[in-house]
């Protein structure tokens, strides 16, 4: 077998990092920043969790390059979802012809 | 069969090796990409509806924080670190399978299904709240807050149940409300579906099915069940805590 066995340390410091993350997000939305700043703290801390619990819980940092591929291919089709539907409606006001 | 496996040891194979993989681990890397495959069309499921909440968001600001703002944080927050420990106990479950701790494995197995059942029941809970503070969308309560008559004049029926935000309307709050259900109904129904996944693996390792050669079926339930808890890991912030910064 070849397989890489993620030690039982490296699960618990995930689990461990996965609970401050959460406890952060919770202080973190009653704090008033400025702008859209409280969405971008909550996204950041929620991109972060999602990372650990991808690469180590599921082991994405062990496996092969395919499925690297596959990881990053739902990504990339993410963000164009977003990007494209975002830039249209974001910019309808820019043009006075209504819709 | 002893004599076959002590002349031609490639040939004896696992019992679980299926004939069109050449071994164990072909095997399991073949399910382990099927799996994620899967999820990455899952990601896309679920993204239309994170997408749907954006743009809503983006169009209703403060009645979107409004809506939020009425969602228990505390039930919210113990709900995302059951989940996070039930993901680390099925981590854990994949663990001692691949060193062959079968015991250890039926014990992580047993627990990760305890905590998703617990996530449910809290989860019913947030919605028989709901149910109570009539905030369901849609015209199936009587007079609910998004009833008929309420919705010509716009107006809150039960004010200070839901201190609505300056801008805030009830027509926009449902629409809120709309989305939390759709996301925390389809992630419920993944947990759901997890936790019969989980039933079967619990059944088939008291067998002693699995072992440090065969654990495909525990490490994709695994994958699996780390993708919902990852949908929750964004649910919680974007629908319990968007509003709160605003309560001062």
């Amino acid at each position: 077998m070849s397989e890489h066995i993620v030690p039982v340390r490296i699960y618990v410091m995930i689990f461990l990092a996965l609970l401050v993350g959460t406890a952060l997000t919770v202080v973190a939305a009653y704090i008033d920043f400025p702008w859209q700043f409280n969405a971008i703290v909550a996204m950041t801390i929620a991109v972060g969790k999602a990372t650990l619990v991808v690469l180590y819980f599921m082991h994405v940092r062990y496996s092969t390059r395919l499925i690297w591929v596959i990881v990053a291919s739902a990504m990339f089709w993410m963000a164009l979802l977003f990007s494209f539907t975002l830039a249209d409606y974001f910019s309808r006001d820019w043009l006075s012809i209504g819709y | 069969m002893i004599e076959s496996h002590a002349t031609t040891p490639e040939i004896h194979g696992h019992p679980a090796l299926q004939h069109h993989f050449e071994n164990m681990e072909q095997q399991r890397e073949a399910g382990t990409i099927g799996m994620w495959v899967f999820l990455v069309t899952e990601i896309m499921f679920f993204g239309g509806m994170f997408l749907a909440y954006t743009l809503y968001r983006a169009l209703y600001p403060a009645s979107f924080a409004s809506a939020s703002n009425h969602l228990d944080i505390t039930l919210g927050a113990v709900n995302t670190a059951v989940l996070i420990l039930s993901s680390f106990t099925m981590a854990m479950a994949v663990y001692f399978t691949q060193v062959g701790k079968s015991r250890a494995q039926v014990v992580s197995l047993v627990l990760t299904l305890v905590l998703g059942l617990t996530f449910l029941g809290i989860k019913a809970v947030e919605y028989h709240d709901k149910y109570t503070d009539r905030l369901i969308p849609g015209h199936l309560i009587p007079s609910a807050p998004f009833g008929p008559a309420v919705q010509q004049h716009d107006q809150p029926l039960d004010a200070h149940k839901l201190h609505l935000l300056p801008g805030a309307t009830l027509r926009q709050v449902e629409m809120f409300y709309w989305i939390y259900f759709a996301l925390t109904g389809m992630h419920a129904l993944h947990m759901i579906i997890g936790a019969g996944l989980l039933t079967f693996l619990i059944y088939y390792s008291i067998k002693g099915r699995f072992d440090p050669e065969y654990h495909g079926p525990v490490e994709i339930v695994g994958l699996y069940w780390h993708f919902v808890d990852i949908v929750w890991i964004f649910l919680f912030p974007l629908l319990y805590l968007l509003g709160r910064h605003f309560e001062h």
